[in-house]
């Protein structure tokens, strides 16, 4: 019980800590706003064609995609250089001194990657719908898909960033390893690069990874019925993605149980 | 708990047990089988060169490292298996960390306050810390010195019944040293046992109790302050100026000393000196270290600059 609630406490206070610190906010929370601006701006006079009278704009197209990226950002590299960084700096060894649970940090750290990726999300929406004329869907039924895919990749993408956090040597060199790492899959994954357009081996390789996933669920949401012809098996196979990021959820859970400690012991 | 809040030292259980721990990493011995006891209430100065076993020690008995023998009771329970409950019982002051500092005194305060059972007054504990003006400051944007008094103010919010403090005040200015120690007098009053590791043999004199010295991973003194040490290295020194030469005597009758040689009228550059903790501190330290002059020195975390400094002033006292 007072897990519970001190893990809510927690929350509030990394949230706080999240937004005052500067690199964090940009580039995990404004990093996929900006992107969406660029691209949708760049190729403005373009458009992706399905077929006669069945085409979108590129704002369209990348609202998923960064959708997408907004959740393995505030989820992987966010919790990744953050609990890294803090196992460098002390503050994990002071609170491994406290009687704080390790749970109740861990409910702060993924309390604090739902809030600020809600934040994230909701932004992304109002700036693609109000600046760039995205239509936004209406019907119930995408907003639910949206929801269980937000929950479910968030969750997932939180637990690799707990895992991944061990795999730093310091706090300093902790950018450098994670961000390559979140930047190629982002590459392979269809967020920047038309993921149709990618050769068959890249597909296949993405597919390995949740990000792919994330990614194919939030196109089901906002792209027209129309656009599955263009995924690979030429369906949304939203019972995949749910399959595909359920097994990375346990892969990032076991990961972090099986890494997590207060301190290096004995390093 | 009750227990450890008793005065009488002879009769109650110790606050830390210790007995031939060890700590090796790989073919280097850090801790080679130190035994020693702190009663409730007590203050244990823990002092020893860099790289003598101090931080290793502490961190065994604070939980964070891994014994590799030897037997620890640390407030009853064995720090490698407690909970915690048993840590919600303890204050831990690290050496100092270089932690982000994104939240306020006031807030980081509130925040820890939190994870304990039976915390202090947030604001009384910032008082007691001398911070009342920075209490709305980011702890990021505060001095070293200021940074230092935040974490003994997290080290005391829970109210522990044993407070382990690594070095508190390096990056403290005198003024800042002396109301330092004036807050844990008043810890002391309250009860609370305490294990500090310092520098600065002054402060050790101030607070401790008694003092543990430790050298090459061994105890080499363990008593109360003033009696550690060879009982010779206490012996007052003479010393005057005589036909154009420093002259110097030990001796227990000073005074008989000095009187005899004021009988032949006022000797020049007359001084008599006690030896003071570091003098004696100084000798011990020098000897052991002669015993072990080539081991090398791993495991305690701390500047080795001023380790060899240390041990190059220790050979100029005991040479």
């Amino acid at each position: 019980m007072s897990t519970a609630i001190l893990g809510a406490a927690r929350v509030g206070y990394e949230t706080k800590g999240y937004f005052r610190t500067w690199d964090q906010v940009f580039f995990t929370f404004l990093f996929p706003v900006l992107m969406l601006a660029i691209f949708a701006s760049a190729f403005s006079s373009q458009s992706i064609e399905l077929g006669p009278g069945q085409s979108i704009t590129m704002a369209d197209y990348y609202l998923p995609a960064m959708l997408a990226a907004g959740i393995l950002l505030s989820g992987v590299q966010n919790l990744a250089v953050d609990i890294a960084t803090e196992k460098s700096d002390g503050t994990l060894k002071r609170l491994g001194g406290t009687p704080l649970a390790p749970t109740s940090y861990f409910i702060g750290k993924i309390g604090q990657v739902f809030i600020t990726g809600v934040l994230q999300a909701a932004l992304l929406l109002v700036v693609a719908s109000l600046a760039f004329g995205v239509t936004l869907p209406s019907d119930p039924g995408s907003w639910m898909t949206f929801a269980w895919v937000f929950v479910l990749g968030t969750t997932t993408s939180a637990l690799i960033g707990i895992g991944l956090s061990s795999l730093p040597r310091n706090g300093k060199s902790a950018t450098a390893v994670i961000v390559p790492i979140v930047l190629v899959l982002q590459f392979i994954s269809g967020v920047y690069l038309q993921f149709s357009a990618l050769p068959e081996w890249m597909q296949n390789l993405a597919s390995l990874f949740p990000l792919k996933w994330i990614a194919q669920g939030m196109r089901a949401v906002f792209l027209p019925e129309e656009f599955a012809a263009m995924e690979p098996s030429g369906a949304w196979d939203l019972g995949w993605v749910a399959v595909a990021l359920g097994i990375w959820l346990v892969a990032g859970l076991v990961l972090s149980r099986l890494t997590f400690r207060w301190i290096r012991r004995d390093a | 708990m009750p227990g450890g809040r008793l005065q009488d030292m002879n009769t109650s259980t110790p606050s830390i047990r210790v007995r031939g721990l060890r700590k090796e990493y790989g073919a280097h011995t850090a801790v080679d089988g130190i035994d020693f006891d702190v009663a409730p209430g007590e203050t244990l100065a823990l002092l020893g060169p860099n790289g003598a076993g101090k931080s290793t020690t502490i961190e065994i008995l604070e939980g964070y490292r891994r014994r590799t023998s030897g037997d620890v009771q640390v407030l009853g329970e064995d720090p490698g298996h407690a909970g915690l409950a048993w840590r919600a019982r303890l204050g831990i002051v690290l050496q100092s960390t270089g932690e982000s500092g994104a939240f306020t005194v006031r807030e980081q305060l509130a925040q820890f306050a939190r994870y304990y059972p039976n915390p202090r007054d947030v604001d009384e504990t910032i008082a007691a810390v001398g911070l009342e003006a920075k209490a709305k400051t980011r702890i990021g944007k505060l001095s070293g010195g200021q940074r230092r008094r935040v974490d003994v103010a997290l080290g005391i919010i829970g109210r522990p019944e044993l407070l382990f403090l690594d070095e508190p005040t390096t990056g403290f200015d005198p003024e800042a040293r002396r109301e330092f120690w004036g807050l844990i007098r008043r810890l002391k009053h309250e009860g609370t046992t305490i294990v500090l590791t310092t520098h600065y043999l002054d402060e050790a004199a101030q607070l401790g109790d008694r003092a543990l010295v430790i050298a090459g991973g061994r105890v080499v003194a363990d008593g109360a302050m003033d009696e550690i040490g060879d009982p010779s290295a206490r012996v007052p020194i003479v010393r005057w100026r005589e036909a154009g030469v420093l002259r110097e005597e030990r001796t227990e009758r000073p005074g008989e000393l000095v009187a005899r040689l004021a009988a032949a009228g006022e000797p020049a550059a007359l001084e008599v000196v006690r030896p003071s903790l570091e003098d004696v501190y100084l000798g011990l330290v020098g000897e052991a270290g002669k015993q072990s002059a080539d081991q090398p020195e791993a495991g305690d975390g701390g500047t080795s600059t001023r380790g060899r400094s240390r041990r190059a002033e220790q050979q100029e006292v005991t040479s």
